[in-house]
């Protein structure tokens, strides 16, 4: 079975502090971490090659640092890491970001699956896994929490849903994304540490994907951020005291108008 | 690259450096500046844009007061699409079981602020099987028009036909605007349609406007756990397609005077084909509210002290009709299902009242739960971040606390 599994470098969230004098984002020293829902699709495709065979890439488009999200994921277990690189990618949305992706699988030719997390925590978008499946018009499962059954050609899983859960059987090669409950993610492996150190990773530019300069970067976006602002901070509100009964009463007093 | 510091403008003040989200700008010297007539030594410090990090956000251009910053967003796809065939503004109409969800009534209210302003119609795409009663409420709600596509094999959501359906509609009718849900099916579905139709995309709007003067539509989104806003536009490309999630905008009423048009298409053969197959839908009980529809949500943390307690919170929410959900650490402790954490690996709510119990307040509970319209939040611990963001705190004992509220809000909601 070949596994390609997309990841995305994020910023570690907790650390993203507000200054609050200037009421914007501290991003100073704020490290760089894999996408914490790509960690499960990373351990879902060591699992099916442990289980099945075959060879498991990880591949990510970003700038050179990501070289070491893709050197985690070879530390956990996959066998190839290929990244994405070039300024030409600047800019780029999920439409070009899809867009990219696909390209470089296709590049990479044979593959039964790709894994994805269910969206990136900096971006939230959930957009880029279905967008890899649509530029590649293959099946897509979306928000995966488990694989049922592997057969040579096909795959049933379990999708979750607002209400519970459905049972796909999709034809492979398929797309799949996945859900923090599909697994336990491992710890990397000292031998895999050590691999990953020693591994070679495959860098692509646009030139190498043969990707069309229009539909990259900036150029190939439909979207445009036209303004970045913060927020006004959620200040903390009114503490209540007293009794439990004497705070029930006042808290109840203060929201009952919101009840209906 | 588009974007460039003009080096003669930069006084090197840091503003632009403050503001950028990405950590892409530096302060540095420069050195050939140094020395030159009429360059003071502090003027010799520029801003120095880092091309990996920088996503060309624009965040810097705005906060420049010296014009110093040129981003040049003139796209090659100016003018490529005839945008002025596209017209009026779709609400998606996702349906389960037959039944219309509560987040299409939410975008119908706000489809039909965004067509008075572009002085234009609205409609409903709704793709299922037997749906009459549905077709009548969406008019009733605010559609002037219903496409319906009905087919015994489309009573269920699949990806592709779904797909291909809403694909071949918007390039039959061109909307110039096509909102949907941010449900899971709906996600998935606008993604793959906004691939094929080339057109922009953005995700859980929160703000919905139209620029008057340009007729385009403004779309404002939380990024970064909610940490920073960005205002996002697609000028070139049609429709403009957002997603928005349950509870952020508030649903139409039904008025049963409103007149509509229904106008049925149909699709065989290889459009409603689906190389996916649905073998089974199961609903976990357990859940009686779905989360992200609750109006309310009484939610426990480690503070719950074991899963026992949680019958606690069970009753609390059903007093009120709410749902419950958790921490993630009360579902990595085993003590509820993961269906029902909020927060960054969970699910993303806003219901108007969110009670957390015994929760601390990590940022990524926080990033979860935050956009609720009154937080109330009871914790032992008076430092606990969760009050930072309550609208109302309570410090004391939750065991004592809960049960007090559930008796209070009994008798006023005579239950």
């Amino acid at each position: 079975m070949n596994i390609i599994v997309c990841i995305k470098q994020v910023p570690e969230t907790t650390d993203v502090r507000i200054n609050p004098e200037t009421n914007t984002l501290i991003r100073e020293g704020v490290k760089s971490i894999i996408n914490p829902f790509d960690i499960y699709a990373i351990e879902e495709g060591v699992r099916l090659k442990e289980k099945f065979g075959g060879k498991a890439i990880v591949i990510t488009m970003g700038p050179p640092q990501a070289d070491a999200a893709l050197r985690e994921a070879i530390s956990m277990g996959i066998d190839e890491g290929i990244l994405i690189s070039d300024r030409a990618f600047a800019g780029s949305d999920t439409w070009a970001t899809s867009y990219t992706l696909a390209s470089a699988i296709k590049k990479i030719g044979v593959f039964d699956v790709i894994i994805c997390g269910k969206q990136a925590s900096d971006g939230d978008t959930a957009q880029v896994g279905p967008g890899i499946s649509a530029h590649l018009d293959i099946p897509q499962v979306t928000y995966v929490k488990k694989i049922e059954e592997v057969k040579e050609k096909s795959m049933r899983v379990e999708r979750m849903t607002e209400e519970g859960f459905e049972v796909l059987e999709t034809p492979l090669p398929a797309l799949l994304t996945v859900v923090k409950e599909i697994n336990q993610p491992r710890l990397p492996s000292l031998k895999g540490m050590m691999r990953a150190k020693q591994a070679k990773i495959t860098q692509w530019t646009a030139k190498d994907i043969e990707a069309e300069p229009n539909h990259i970067g900036l150029a190939g976006s439909p979207t445009q951020v036209v303004k970045i602002f913060t927020p006004p901070a959620r200040s903390g509100g009114q503490m209540l005291q007293g009794e439990p009964a004497e705070i029930a009463e006042k808290l109840v007093s203060l929201i009952k108008d919101a009840l209906h | 690259m588009p974007i460039q510091i003009i080096v003669q403008k930069c006084t090197g003040c840091t503003l632009c450096v403050k503001v950028c989200p990405f950590d892409a700008i530096r302060i540095m010297d420069a050195p050939r500046l140094i020395g030159s007539a009429g360059v003071p030594p502090s003027a010799a410090k520029k801003a120095v844009i880092d091309f990996n990090k920088c996503t060309l956000c624009g965040a810097c251009v705005d906060a420049c007061k010296f014009k110093a910053v040129l981003l040049d967003k003139t796209t090659p796809a100016a003018g490529k699409i005839d945008i002025s065939g596209y017209k009026g503004v779709w609400v998606f109409a996702e349906q389960k079981k037959g039944k219309v969800q509560s987040v299409v009534y939410e975008l119908l209210g706000k489809a039909r602020d965004l067509a008075r302003d572009l002085s234009t119609d609205v409609s409903a795409v709704l793709i299922g099987d037997r749906l009459e009663e549905e077709i009548q409420e969406l008019i009733w709600r605010g559609a002037d028009k219903v496409y319906v596509v009905e087919k015994r094999e489309l009573a269920n959501f699949l990806d592709e036909p779904y797909t291909n359906i809403l694909v071949e509609l918007i390039k039959k009718y061109k909307p110039e605007v096509v909102l949907c849900g941010a449900t899971s099916l709906g996600r998935s579905l606008i993604s793959r349609v906004a691939i094929k139709i080339y057109c922009g995309l953005t995700a859980d709007c929160t703000g919905l406007d139209i620029d008057k003067e340009k007729k385009l539509l403004l779309q404002t989104r939380p990024a970064f756990g909610g940490n920073i806003m960005a205002t996002i536009i697609s000028p070139n490309y049609r429709p403009q397609m957002a997603t928005v999630r349950h509870k952020v905008f508030p649903e139409s009423t039904s008025d049963m005077k409103r007149k509509g048009k229904v106008i049925r298409e149909n699709f065989e053969g290889a459009a409603i084909q689906s190389r996916t197959k649905l073998l089974d839908i199961i609903d976990e009980i357990e859940s009686t509210v779905n989360l992200s529809e609750a109006d309310i949500i009484v939610s426990g943390g480690r503070g719950m002290g074991g899963p026992e307690n949680f019958k606690m919170l069970e009753v609390l929410a059903q007093v009120l009709g709410g749902a419950v959900g958790s921490s993630r650490a009360a579902v990595d402790s085993g003590w509820m299902p993961y269906s029902h954490q909020v927060g960054q690996t969970g699910r993303t709510v806003s219901p108007k009242i969110y009670i957390a119990c015994g929760i601390s307040g990590q940022i990524q509970h926080l990033v979860g739960m935050q956009s609720a319209k009154i937080i109330i939040a009871i914790n032992k611990d008076p430092d606990a971040p969760i009050f930072k963001v309550a609208t109302y705190g309570i410090v004391g004992d939750l065991f004592k606390i809960i049960p007090a509220l559930t008796k209070q809000f009994k008798e006023i909601l005579k239950k």
